[in-house]
């Protein structure tokens, strides 16, 4: 029995390093290689080694496909590429494959020029694995070899998010990366065909969430961003430099254009400007609306929005600034958190998603103290709010996308246990497919059940055709009978007497002949006559003739009738049929040998 | 399957293919020759053209469809090559009955609408305040003067569409990405495939399982802008149908991009001006990229260099956002992350301006010496009729030719006497009549299809025989309003056996390798795909028919019988008989086998090379016991 199968490296049952190993028809593919924001050490990246114990990963793997750009989808590629070893091909979307690195590279500085950690991939390797890297478009069907295809579909998370459906003959897995249901200012919806998948991997962020309405959202930010800036507080805004932050600038840049607002708004790092014109260089991957518009008016040219330099955190007076990474777990974002935290006029807002373990999900579960680095402790007074802006697909979003795509099964990552174990009860219920949560290292087995794809003769599919009539019901079965040819792994269809001619065998006929006698006092063609009218009463629905040579048929079965020599009154019927017509044959013989019925004419 | 030829216009093809119960439409060119027939439109009124002797100038258009061949509203699907092939879309969309579907890439869209639009605000911002079209009656048009007078067809000529049409036509377009693989109707699979010669230009490759059918329009091999031509997947079709190769095969774009750089270098040293008239895409921005790099080695930084089009700036915006239509070099720059085309920086460095129009801002910057790149080529519409008029006085200044639809001496005719120097430089990049064969021995199809032009010298150069097609395999060629059976037999189509049903076969090796299986299930058709399920189970057979007297029933309907081969050997059968307890049999030798007596049962068994006979006369079940027994002899298939 085919089978599929899944093994979460990472983002199994949690939210974090996605790395999911994929097993299908004989190819094995890894869906993303993130990293962990949580961890600092060793769990930082998945754990390779359940691949192979020692050595390189070529081998091993088809394919590995990125999702998007996010670091917890992309941050262990160097990694995995240049230190462990994979030369294979690395799929992703072109906005992937510009911003990738970009960030990559960022987290790199961060991670070795600030904390000085060592034994990290370099610059050269970055490169390096990029260099592995083969684009993807949108809905092309890409031959990774002769039976591995892969396609991407838009995903709607970040710029060039991507789902892809992976295909291997008759089976296939789409697996979701992030995604999005909802359109927002600045990005479309994803969506997928009804490819009717053997598995669909979906994140499950908001596995119990179901969010109100986005405008409703809008408003609040606006408003708390409003209040706290009237009121002369400084508004933090932690975000990674793309994604979030572009769609939040958006809001922003138009509320203050309506409201005219003074209050200087900054983007931190030289990122913005770059960020900025990645969106304005990949504007087909935005919405429609933005699409529509972009000659007459660039939305990611920003007149309110300003470079930060990290001297204006002191300056007096209200700000709001955004500041990178969005977890506040390093870099300029935790810097003037720091600052800010001791007074309660400021606001931290946090729009996104927080892995556990940084300092962003300690603020938002509410902790008063922090113990930093150096063993010092930061007490934050200051508001926090979160807003859940980051584009996740909730509850009702993952549904949607079940019933869009029509998996034979589903299976859940990217998100909390006890959250999903609620999301599968509800996917079980609704659509009555089986749906699996394997931990890290465990492994989901699916089992298929492919058709067989067989090469039909026209002649016998267009005879078979034309038994259903002009036009074929649906409703109504219609057998087909035929030989299927197995050769060199060609499997043909085709009429018996076509599989004799082709396979060069001779037919041979198995011919049955059968006398019947009967008592039966009239002449030769009366009784035949009697025969006739006998037949015609009893087999209702079947072709039977009276021939002007004196014999009758049926159907291709040939009855003659004579009298025995010795009696006049014995009658002796001739029976000859071919094993083709064994079961007619074999029914006739029956029927006379019982004798006419009286009451015939 | 057929191929209705819509077009006798090789590089605007419109062509028709009914394939496995579609139809489908291949590109819709509008051929706009017709147009210079009429007079040019200008902005304001000129008395010297108006005194002209020649006809109402008006716009006409195309001599598209011969609707009789086809019924518009049967076409399923249109599938567009570039957006040069997609000028008549309204014409068929917008036709009443018009059900179907348009499939192009989205560069292909965007850009074909940026030409539509110009192509409509240059007729609609010359209102005529009168239209004629009595003259199209044949009794007058007999009195016209020439060339009207032998115009054919001049009926179907049509009025320009408007842009409320255009909207409506575009709405229809589905959009697609490169190696896409669309089903249609479950029958049929299409998908395009890069064609190196303009943004977002494709062939096509329409397929079912077992037939190919590849459609290359308007291809290139020469590295330009867009995406290298994709060759490996036309590979191994049954039919190439083979439209859209240079109009100018004489020119090597190489050599006519330096002459044409050259020519306008020497103008603008000269002080004179230079008009570009072209479309505004396509080699527009290899024009500027080509200039760009000669700029400032010419000397002519200091010189303006105006595009003016009502969708200029549209034109040169979208450029830079079609990374993933782009060539490699061009590609990479988006990562850095930088404009792909380098007019992103002649317009920042205000090299280059555009202007939607020559009213407006443009008059009022408007200095010279400059280069001007406006349209349209035809030089009957457009802004360009009006540069004409401006420069064609002086032979300081120079019009530059650089788009090969036109004439360049018909498009100028209406103008005579001109002192202004004429340069004809046509840039056509699409493939040569060298590069196909080439291209063919590398993709291999088993059948050319291609219009009569390609088959035959020009016309006019009857010796040239380097200008047509040569091939090994001689191409079959078509000519407007002609209807192709193409070379195909289908033998063969896809059927899935169900799961359970493929589990229940009984494979038997009838030969080394080769097995064979009887199947006998339901076949269910939907959306032109075939599945194969078990047969339901028979019900429980009905009690024996011995022992109804009154009512005898017919016998069900049941599977056929499997066809039988093999032959019965004499020895095994005697062992077997010997099993059943048949001790008695008397074997008889005939000239084809045997014949055996079974004396105690009164029934004789002929076995014989081809053929096994059973005379068994009241003996059912011996006849059964018996028929099982020669049928573990034989096969069945």
């Amino acid at each position: 029995m085919p089978e599929i199968k899944v093994t979460p490296l990472g983002a199994g049952q949690d939210v974090g390093r996605s790395c999911i190993l994929v097993s299908i028809g004989g190819k094995n593919i890894m869906l993303d290689c993130g990293m962990h924001m949580g961890y600092n050490d060793d769990r930082r990246f998945p754990d390779f080694s359940y691949i192979t114990q020692n050595g390189r990963l070529t081998e091993f793997l088809d394919c590995v496909i990125i999702s998007h750009f996010h670091l917890d989808h992309c941050g262990a590629l160097p990694y995995m590429s240049e230190m462990v070893g994979y030369d294979g091909p690395i799929y992703m979307t072109h906005p992937t494959k510009a911003i990738c690195p970009i960030l990559l590279e960022d987290f790199r500085k961060i991670t070795v020029d600030k904390k000085g950690e060592t034994n990290f991939f370099t610059s050269q390797m970055i490169k390096d694995c990029m260099k592995k890297v083969v684009p993807l478009n949108l809905h092309q069907t890409v031959q990774v070899d002769d039976e591995l295809e892969i396609k991407a579909y838009y995903a709607g998370h970040v710029l060039g998010a991507a789902m892809v459906q992976i295909k291997v003959g008759e089976e296939s897995v789409v697996y979701t990366g992030d995604y999005n249901m909802t359109p927002d200012r600045h990005l479309g919806a994803a969506w997928i065909d009804k490819c009717r998948p053997d598995v669909l991997i979906s994140e499950s962020t908001y596995a119990t969430t179901i969010r109100d309405s986005k405008r409703c959202r809008e408003r609040d930010f606006l408003k708390k961003v409003h209040e706290t800036v009237e009121r002369g507080g400084k508004v933090l805004i932690p975000v990674f430099a793309l994604g979030r932050a572009q769609e939040l600038c958006i809001l922003l840049e138009t509320f203050w254009e309506r409201m005219n607002l003074k209050a200087p708004i900054y983007f931190s790092t030289g990122l913005t400007e770059k960020a900025n014109h990645y969106y304005k260089l990949f504007i087909t991957w935005t919405n429609q609306k933005i699409r529509k518009t972009f000659v007459q008016r660039n939305m990611f040219e920003f007149k309110h929005i300003k470079a930060f330099d990290r001297s204006y955190a002191d300056n007096p007076g209200p700000m709001v600034v955004f500041a990178t990474p969005g977890m506040l777990h390093a870099g300029q974002s935790l810097q003037i958190f720091k600052k800010w935290a001791g007074n309660e006029k400021n606001m931290v807002i946090m729009p996104g998603y927080c892995v556990q373990g940084t300092v962003g999900h300690k603020v938002l579960s509410g902790q008063k103290k922090l113990e930093m680095e150096g063993r010092t402790t930061l007490e934050v007074k200051l508001q926090v709010e979160y807003m859940s802006f980051s584009a996740h697909a909730d509850a009702k979003g993952i549904m949607q996308l079940i019933r869009m795509a029509e998996p034979r099964s589903v299976l859940l990552v990217h998100g909390e246990a006890k959250k999903m174990e609620f999301l599968k009860d509800k996917i079980e219920q609704e659509f009555s497919v089986s749906c699996f949560m394997p931990a890290n290292g465990e492994t989901a087995t699916i089992a298929t059940n492919p058709s067989v794809p067989v090469d039909i003769s026209l002649n016998l599919l267009k005879r078979e055709a034309a038994l259903g009539g002009p036009l074929p019901d649906s409703k109504k079965p219609r057998t087909m009978h035929g030989t299927l040819i197995m050769k060199d792994n060609s499997l043909r269809l085709v009429s018996p007497e076509q599989a004799l001619k082709e396979l060069g065998l001779n037919e041979h006929q198995l011919r049955f002949t059968c006398r019947v006698q009967l008592q039966d006092p009239y002449s030769d063609a009366d009784t035949l006559n009697r025969v006739y009218s006998h037949l015609k009463s009893v087999l209702k629905g079947y072709t039977i003739q009276h021939l002007p040579d004196g014999t009758v048929m049926v159907e291709s079965i040939v009855l003659k009738v004579s009298s025995s020599a010795e009696d006049p009154n014995t009658k002796v019927v001739l029976l000859s049929w071919s094993y083709q017509d064994e079961e007619l044959g074999s029914f006739l013989s029956s029927l006379l040998r019982k004798g006419l019925p009286s009451g015939l004419c | 399957m057929k191929l209705y030829c819509l077009s006798g216009h090789p590089t605007l093809p419109c062509n028709v293919l009914k394939f496995k119960s579609t139809t489908i439409m291949l590109d819709c060119g509008l051929d706009m020759t017709s147009a210079l027939h009429f007079l040019p439109l200008p902005l304001v009124h000129s008395p010297r053209l108006s005194k002209l002797p020649g006809w109402v100038s008006k716009d006409g258009t195309i001599a598209l469809e011969k609707r009789e061949l086809l019924d518009l509203s049967t076409i399923d699907v249109i599938l567009i090559s570039n957006y040069h092939c997609m000028m008549a879309l309204p014409y068929i969309t917008e036709h009443p009955g018009f059900t179907g579907t348009v499939y192009a890439t989205e560069p292909t869209l965007q850009i074909g609408r940026l030409l539509m639009e110009e192509l409509v605000n240059f007729m609609e911002r010359v209102p005529k305040a009168q239209s004629a079209t009595c003259w199209k009656n044949k009794e007058i048009q007999r009195l016209l003067p020439g060339p009207l007078k032998e115009a054919v067809d001049v009926w179907t000529w049509k009025r320009c569409y408007s842009l409320q049409e255009v909207n409506s036509a575009l709405s229809k377009v589905q959009l697609v990405g490169y190696s896409q693989k669309v089903e249609l109707f479950g029958a049929v699979q299409v998908t395009p495939l890069s064609s190196g010669y303009s943004l977002g230009s494709s062939n096509w490759i329409i397929q079912s399982h077992y037939e190919k059918v590849a459609y290359v329009s308007g291809s290139s091999l020469l590295t330009t802008h867009p995406q290298p031509m994709d060759q490996s997947s036309l590979k191994n079709s049954d039919v190439l149908i083979l439209t859209g190769l240079t109009q100018i095969p004489t020119a090597n774009p190489d050599g006519m991009l330096g002459e044409f750089c050259s020519n306008l270098a020497m103008t603008i040293r000269a002080g004179g001006n230079v008009l570009i008239p072209c479309y505004p895409s396509g080699v527009i921005y290899d024009l500027l990229e080509c200039l760009y790099q000669f700029i400032d080695s010419a000397n002519l930084g200091s010189t303006p260099f105006y595009f003016i089009s009502p969708v200029a700036n549209s034109s040169l915006e979208f450029s830079q956002i079609f990374a993933e239509w782009l060539c490699q070099n061009k590609q990479s720059k988006v990562y850095l992350p930088e404009p792909p085309f380098p007019h992103a920086e002649l317009i920042q460095t205000n090299k280059l301006k555009h202007y939607p129009s020559i009213h407006g801002d443009f008059s009022a910057e408007f200095r010279q010496p400059c280069v001007v790149f406006t349209g349209h080529p035809s030089l009957r519409f457009g802004d360009a009729v009006h540069f004409v008029e401006l420069w064609g006085k002086s032979s300081l200044n120079t019009i530059i030719f650089t788009e090969p639809d036109f004439s360049y001496l018909d498009a100028l005719a209406p103008y005579q006497p001109l002192a202004m120097k004429c340069v004809y430089c046509p840039i056509d990049t699409r493939l040569n009549f060298h590069q196909v064969p080439k291209l063919l021995k590398e993709v291999q199809p088993l059948h050319v299809v291609c219009p009569e032009q390609y088959t035959q010298p020009p016309p006019t150069q009857v010796h040239r025989s380097d200008l047509m097609l040569e091939l090994q395999l001689p191409p079959m060629p078509y000519r407007r309003c002609s209807v192709l059976g193409l070379p195909f037999r289908r033998r063969y189509e896809r059927i899935q056996l169900l799961p359970e049903l493929a589990k229940s076969l009984v494979p038997s090796e009838i030969k080394p390798g080769i097995s064979v299986a009887t199947v006998s299930a339901v076949l269910q058709s939907k959306d032109n795909k075939h599945v194969l399920q078990p047969a339901p189970k028979p019900a429980p057979a009905p009690p024996s028919k011995k022992r109804k007297r009154v009512v005898e029933e017919s016998p069900e309907v049941r599977a056929p019988k499997p066809l039988l081969s093999g032959a019965v050997p004499l020895e095994p059968s005697l062992a077997t008989l010997h099993k059943h307890g048949i001790t008695e049999v008397k074997v008889e030798d005939t000239p084809d086998g045997h014949i055996l007596h079974l004396q105690a049962e009164d029934t004789l068994i002929q076995l014989e090379e081809d053929g096994t006979h059973i005379v068994c006369d009241s003996n059912e079940s011996l006849r059964i016991t018996l028929r099982d027994l020669v049928l573990r002899f034989l096969q069945k298939l």
